[in-house]
């Protein structure tokens, strides 16, 4: 009888292991079979042609699409925009998420999944996929993949492409200084995902502090880091201890909502990130800088289908409407905002504003760069690893 | 000193559903269950009590479910514990492995593709803060004593009551009995199946309170996707050991360990700048502290129950 009670609790168990497997299959099932129309490379590094209906375009996601603030749900967007605009089908697409980047293992399955699909393009969006990406790139040179926020590449089939979401966090430091400028408090929040060292939160800070003082000269932003770029709980918690700071309108450079939905409980305002959060906190939200990632993805795609793809780097901006703000929230912007913030865009479309112009110092008073000096690309996608002034870790 | 109160805030405010899932736990552990799904139970609660939160806009039917939610993961762990006596670290694991999937899998289906699911500003408006005539507005106190969400004082009194039931009756001294030596215990008279199961069912089922605590407060009451869970409940096992398996204690414990989760953002980078990893390494540091202590200091009182993780055979007496 004992063994029977073995044997039940055996099978139960196991049971239980498949019904969890079983869970994790929706997010596969976009997984189709192939074709069977591969690419041919030529010998110097160009790829040919690919009919419009044979082409199969993998994407690796770092969270899931469903989070609809977030992240991923933006470049989702993108690659569905791409889809309709090229007139692709669903089997075409083949878009893998929850794949964290820290879990090589399960990247690398991801990846390989995607080759033996026959994708002839990988978007992979996460930055620490790019190892990962470099080795397959090495060992499949007939497939292109393209690395989002990275910096490596190669020659053949391996780029790298990005955007200058900075602007978009410049015009929506302006909306976040008039906010607290009308209030009357030169106090503003960040939550950041990483820590002053990773160039890209970094700089957005940057950024998004020197459309602050275009307006507000006085007002102080401050910083606290998560250490994760997806923690809902964390970002409350982070939030709810700037508002205690006496912050008056808060930012963010995380993935999820509760920024948002924290400075709605408590009274303030908010600057959110990657989509329009206002559906979220309509009370707290004023504006988003936004990604349109549809832009490169239809563009990349397309140069695959005519077979003019070369691997070049590509980081665009406000040039091409990569990147833009979410609608404003009309009810409760400061007055003015809109008319501020079109001045800016404005002179930012046609080059005239470029947003790290000299003199910028750092938070110790160093001087980075002198009047009139510009940071270049290479130092705005790596080199930013201090905050200006104005901006402190608290 | 506004400061300082605003980080104990914090603390107890993040410390709650750690309580929770702690006493879930250690009710599960008196009877000699060593349940290792908290995590799982919790995303079951989690998931349980947004949802129905989020359909019925009702805070009451909201923890029922998420208690019924998780106590059901809790049935099935005691059914193949105590009846079909499996492996109870392998059991727990499971478990947690499967409330996991099944809550990801249930919000996959919540969420639509343009909204996250949110609960009603009017639940958020009961899940919020009191706002006690007098007692809040008190300098110091107020905010520290009577500005919770009714939650945190419900996770207090709870942990409490289940102190005074071990600790000063004879249910209580039954219940320990089973998981001291449920050979022993059984021969007393005491229904040892009837015990472990009834106090597995409840802890799993407080531990899903936690869970809901988690989804409507934590996360602003939100459906996060990625979940809002991520470790609690694996800081809550910790916990049970910090504690002693003693429910007062688990109040004190959590709170410490809220404090440390806290701690980062209210120790002003001024003062001290440490790496966001050290922050969150502490706890578990602290846990190891205790655990060395408690395994050198070897106290009878304030052991794991002798029997807890062993399965009972009645046959093999």
């Amino acid at each position: 009888m004992k063994k029977l009670f073995k044997i039940v609790s055996l099978v139960m168990a196991f049971a239980l292991v498949f019904a969890l497997f079983g869970c994790n299959k929706p997010a596969d099932d976009k997984t189709t079979t192939t074709t069977g129309a591969g690419t041919t490379v030529a010998a110097t590094s160009a790829f040919d042609a690919v009919a419009k209906e044979d082409i199969k375009v993998g994407v690796l996601h770092i969270t899931s699409i469903q989070e609809t603030s977030g992240y991923t749900y933006a470049h989702h967007k993108g690659i569905q925009e791409m889809k309709e605009s090229l007139g692709l089908t669903d089997a075409q697409i083949i878009e893998k998420d929850e794949v964290p980047d820290t879990e090589t293992e399960l990247v690398k399955t991801s990846l390989q999944e995607l080759v033996d699909a026959d994708c002839d393009i990988i978007f992979a969006t996460s930055y620490n996929y790019m190892d990962s990406v470099e080795e397959f790139a090495a060992a499949n040179p007939k497939v292109i993949f393209s690395h989002c926020s990275g910096s490596k590449s190669n020659n053949s089939n391996f780029n790298n492409y990005f955007g200058r979401i900075y602007e978009a966090r410049y015009l929506s430091g302006i909306a976040a200084g008039l906010k607290a400028k009308e209030i009357g408090t030169p106090k503003i929040g960040f939550v950041a995902a990483m820590d002053v060292k990773n160039s890209e939160v970094t700089g957005g800070i940057n950024a998004f502090a020197l459309g602050v003082q275009s307006v507000y000269p006085e007002c102080e932003v401050f910083v606290k880091v998560t250490g994760s770029w997806y923690d809902p709980v964390k970002e409350g918690q982070a939030a709810k201890a700037l508002i205690d700071a006496g912050c008056v309108v808060l930012s963010q450079h995380c993935d999820s909502d509760t920024v948002q939905t924290t400075a709605q409980q408590n009274n303030v305002f908010g600057v959110g990130y990657n989509s329009d959060m206002t559906t979220a906190a309509p009370k707290a939200h004023l504006v988003a800088p936004i990604w349109n990632w549809g832009v490169y993805y239809t563009a990349a795609v397309q140069q695959v289908i005519n077979g003019t793809w070369i691997s070049k780097d590509y980081f665009e901006g406000y040039n091409v409407g990569l990147v833009g703000l979410s609608a404003l929230n009309e009810s409760i912007v400061a007055a003015g905002t809109a008319e501020k913030i079109a001045e800016a865009e404005a002179k930012i479309k046609s080059g005239e504003l470029f947003v790290f112009t000299g003199p910028i110092l750092d938070n110790t008073g160093k001087q980075i760069i002198g009047e009139g000096e510009k940071l270049s690309d290479g130092q705005i996608q790596t080199g930013i690893n201090y905050y200006i002034k104005g901006v402190t870790l608290s | 000193m506004d400061a300082f109160i605003n980080f104990l805030y914090a603390a107890i405010i993040s410390a709650t559903p750690l309580l929770f899932g702690t006493l879930g736990e250690i009710i599960t552990e008196k009877v000699g269950n060593l349940n290792l799904g908290v995590e799982g139970m919790m995303w079951l609660g989690a998931f349980s009590g947004f949802y129905v939160a989020f359909k019925t806009d009702s805070l009451l039917l909201s923890l029922v479910a998420s208690f019924a939610f998780a106590a059901l993961g809790a049935a099935l762990y005691a059914f193949l514990t105590i009846t079909l006596r499996a492996n109870q670290n392998v059991t727990g694991l499971t478990l947690t492995t499967f409330g996991i999937g099944i809550a990801k899998v249930l919000g996959y289906a919540m969420t639509s593709v343009t909204k996250q699911p949110q609960i009603s500003d009017s639940l958020n408006q009961k899940v919020s803060a009191l706002n006690l005539p007098f007692l809040t507005n008190i300098p110091y106190v107020g905010k520290l004593l009577f500005n919770y969400n009714i939650l945190v004082y419900f996770a207090v009194i709870l942990s409490v009551l289940f102190y005074l039931y071990f600790k000063h009756t004879k249910r209580g001294l039954n219940v320990r009995a089973v998981g001291e030596n449920p050979a022993a215990a059984d021969a007393a008279g005491i229904n040892v199946t009837v015990q472990k199961y009834i106090h597995v069912i409840l802890g799993g089922g407080i531990c899903g309170i936690g869970g809901a605590y988690m989804s409507l407060i934590s996360g602003n009451g939100t459906w996060h996707s990625g979940g809002v869970v991520n470790g609690y409940g694996w800081i809550a096992v910790a916990l049970v050991i910090f504690a002693s398996w003693n429910p007062a204690r688990a109040i004190v414990g959590s709170l410490i360990f809220g404090m440390f989760a806290s701690l980062q953002n209210y120790v002003p980078a001024s003062v001290v700048t440490l790496p966001t990893p050290i922050y969150q390494m502490l706890p578990f540091l602290l846990t190891t502290i205790v655990l060395i202590i408690t395994s050198i200091r070897k106290s009878k009182e304030n052991q794991q129950p002798a029997s807890c993780g062993l399965n009972y055979f009645r046959e093999e007496r």
